[in-house]
């Protein structure tokens, strides 16, 4: 990784927090995280973890009484202090999502041209019919889908296709950063594999940043270069995706990637017990501290260790690499 | 030989009689058998429309096939059956379901999950009985009763529930246990726990277990046989370790080389497919529109399936040349002398 290149999102000290009855839900909790431009980032976590709030705040789409606090820099711009009409802006021409279930985020009474206009447009982008036709054919195109996909509605795909009109929407204004929540969860494998393979090729082709939300481990080791993995909250460590593989360094992401099946050792299951704690009004410290084996007593409980950056690159935020420079 | 659960050339269509060409075939001449003196676990796998749903629907009797038989115990469960044949039956072939939300009333607390067969099945005279039994199960499931019991399925997370629906199953000490997708909508870290509880169980109690997924990854773990379906149809099928290893049917090939493992030096192998995708098949294999390999043959005539090792079978025209298996005895291939 090179250090000197100006990060495209520059996340500091993100803080998302809800007002339930029952007290404070804590969904992100002071994350720092900075992307490269050209990199695909994978935030790895359990359900409840975050990551999807995640997605949303660098969208801005955390409604009050929600509140998002902290900085969130995208080529250098605090997009958390635009006024609203200029986040509009910024949404798809710049920071572009596939969302969770995009299947089903598709309008069934549009054409699937119209749905692909219908963003461009409304960013003020002006074609003239037979243009507007043009760009139509030639996304689908880059989504590896046929023409007449154009003339058709949304029940008359298939799942897979489906994901790729997403796609197509989502890279219809050549945006900066295209953030890709759990976008082939409900596919087959092989055709998760192929809609997989057309994302990234597209981030490659168009020099794209992607952040990659997933609970999925073996998607995120054949897809991503660099891992953040998510516990409650909190970022437990970042680091590039084969070190994290190779050398795990935080306690749970060592019990994750543990626990994972890989070819060779068939009938070893390696589970973390315990369960992930709640997010409502969460004690001072490390969220993981109930379920870590390496726990170090009358620290952990007290106190959430810093997450800092242990070497070039590689973040951790634990109380067992305090020491390490 | 002493299945307990047999299917002999079972066909299941939707929408219309066989034949007709509305009709949707969803398990097409399926032949296969469970022997419950080897308990093993078998993976039924499969994408979507593959027909693995449809057979666990069959065994369950849910469904009811279209042509061919199924029999618990040498009997066919769609001929008269005495009640007591009957409750014996629905004792004895348990399931546990993909969605650990959708199996609970939220108005119910847990208890009346695991009560309920307790109850029907008149297991325990007494409630102390009752609430002994349920603790024992819960406990084999790794789960502590005083923290469970008494509780309301949103109280729960979705490992929990679906341990309790594990548990429900373990008490009624069945003879055939089918889990569809059972850890598809459970954490990462929780997964390897409840795999290791059906495999438990499996080795413990000496059950089988049919487990129902597309998950490659953790079929390779958890079971000993696998058989891959394609469009209602058998394409490979054999020892897990040498079918995931090397697989001989393309489409086989195929999944397995989409698998994503979770290893950053095991990246996806080449997928080979031709892109004839949508031409209908009929008359041959099914696999034709999408195989590499196809040749003349293979549009005309249905494989059979031939043997490519001791303890594997592929539908496909390039082992021709091997011995062939019959259909109806796919079940003999999952039997260790």
């Amino acid at each position: 990784m090179n250090t000197n290149v100006k990060p495209v999102i520059d996340i500091r000290n993100l803080k998302v927090y809800f007002y339930v009855k029952a007290g404070t839900v804590k969904a992100v909790d002071g994350v720092t995280l900075a992307i490269e431009p050209g990199v695909k980032l994978g935030l790895v976590g359990e359900s409840g973890s975050g990551k999807t709030t995640m997605a949303l705040a660098l969208m801005r789409m955390v409604r009050p009484p929600a509140t998002i606090e902290g900085e969130l820099f995208l080529d250098g711009v605090d997009i958390l202090k635009l006024s609203e009409e200029e986040m509009r802006r910024v949404r798809l021409s710049e920071l572009a999502m596939i969302p969770q279930g995009a299947m089903n985020s598709l309008n069934p009474v549009m054409r699937i041209r119209d749905q692909i206009l219908d963003g461009m447009i409304d960013h003020g982008v002006r074609m003239s019919r037979s243009e507007a036709n043009q760009k139509v054919e030639e996304l689908l195109d880059i989504v590896e889908l046929p023409k007449k996909v154009a003339r058709m509605y949304p029940h008359e795909l298939s799942g897979g296709m489906k994901q790729r009109v997403c796609v197509a929407i989502a890279i219809s204004m050549r945006p900066k950063v295209l953030i890709a929540d759990e976008p082939t969860s409900a596919l087959d494998v092989v055709i998760q594999r192929q809609v997989m393979e057309t994302i990234t090729r597209l981030v490659k082709n168009l020099n794209l940043s992607m952040i990659l939300i997933g609970h999925d481990m073996g998607l995120m080791a054949q897809s991503v270069d660099r891992i953040a993995v998510m516990y409650p909250g909190k970022l437990m460590e970042v680091g590039d995706v084969r070190d994290i593989f190779a050398e795990p360094l935080h306690p749970y992401t060592q019990a994750l990637i543990n626990s994972l099946p890989v070819l060779g050792k068939r009938g070893v299951f390696n589970g973390i017990p315990g369960v992930p704690p709640s997010v409502i009004n969460p004690g001072p410290g490390c969220p993981f501290n109930d379920r870590c084996p390496k726990v170090i007593e009358g620290l952990c409980i007290q106190k959430m260790p810093p997450f800092r950056e242990i070497k070039p690159g590689r973040w951790v935020a634990c109380h067992l690499y305090e020491g390490v420079n | 030989m002493a299945p307990i659960i047999e299917m002999r050339n079972v066909t299941k269509v939707f929408g219309g009689p066989i034949g007709s060409p509305k009709a949707t075939v969803a398990l097409d001449d399926f032949s296969f058998a469970v022997d419950s003196d080897f308990p093993h676990i078998i993976t039924i796998a499969g994408e979507s429309g593959s027909g693995k749903t449809t057979m666990m629907m069959l065994i369950l009797a849910f469904y009811e096939p279209s042509a061919g038989q199924i029999l618990y115990n040498g009997k066919d469960i769609w001929k008269k059956m005495s009640r007591q044949e009957t409750m014996d039956y629905r004792r004895n072939v348990q399931a546990v379901f993909q969605d650990p939300f959708a199996v609970y009333n939220p108005f119910y607390k847990v208890d009346n999950l695991l009560s309920i067969p307790i109850k029907n099945f008149r297991l325990a005279r007494t409630k102390d009985e009752t609430q002994a039994l349920m603790e024992s199960a819960l406990r084999r499931v790794g789960l502590r009763p005083e923290e469970t019991l008494g509780r309301y399925p949103h109280q729960l997370s979705g490992g929990q529930r679906q341990r309790i629906a594990v548990a429900r199953a373990l008490i009624l000490q069945p003879k055939l246990l089918i889990a569809d997708e059972p850890v598809s909508m459970v954490d990462a870290s929780l997964r390897a726990t409840l795999l290791q509880h059906i495999r438990d169980m499996n080795q413990e109690l000496r059950i089988p277990i049919l487990y129902i997924t597309h998950d490659l990854t953790t079929a390779y773990h958890v079971s000993d046989y696998i058989v891959v379906l394609y469009r209602g149809g058998v394409m490979e099928a054999g020892d897990v370790e040498r079918v995931i290893r090397d697989p001989k049917h393309p489409y086989t090939q195929l999944l397995v080389n989409s698998i994503p493992w979770p290893d950053p030096n095991h990246l996806w192998g080449e997928a080979a497919e031709a892109k004839r995708a949508g031409t209908a098949v009929l008359a041959g294999c099914r696999f034709a529109d999408r195989c590499p390999h196809a040749f003349d043959l293979c549009w005309k005539e249905k494989p059979e399936l031939y043997r490519t090792n001791g303890s594997q079978v592929a539908a496909c025209f390039l082992y021709q040349s091997n011995d062939k298996l019959e259909r109806k005895d796919l079940g003999t291939l999952f039997i260790k002398k």
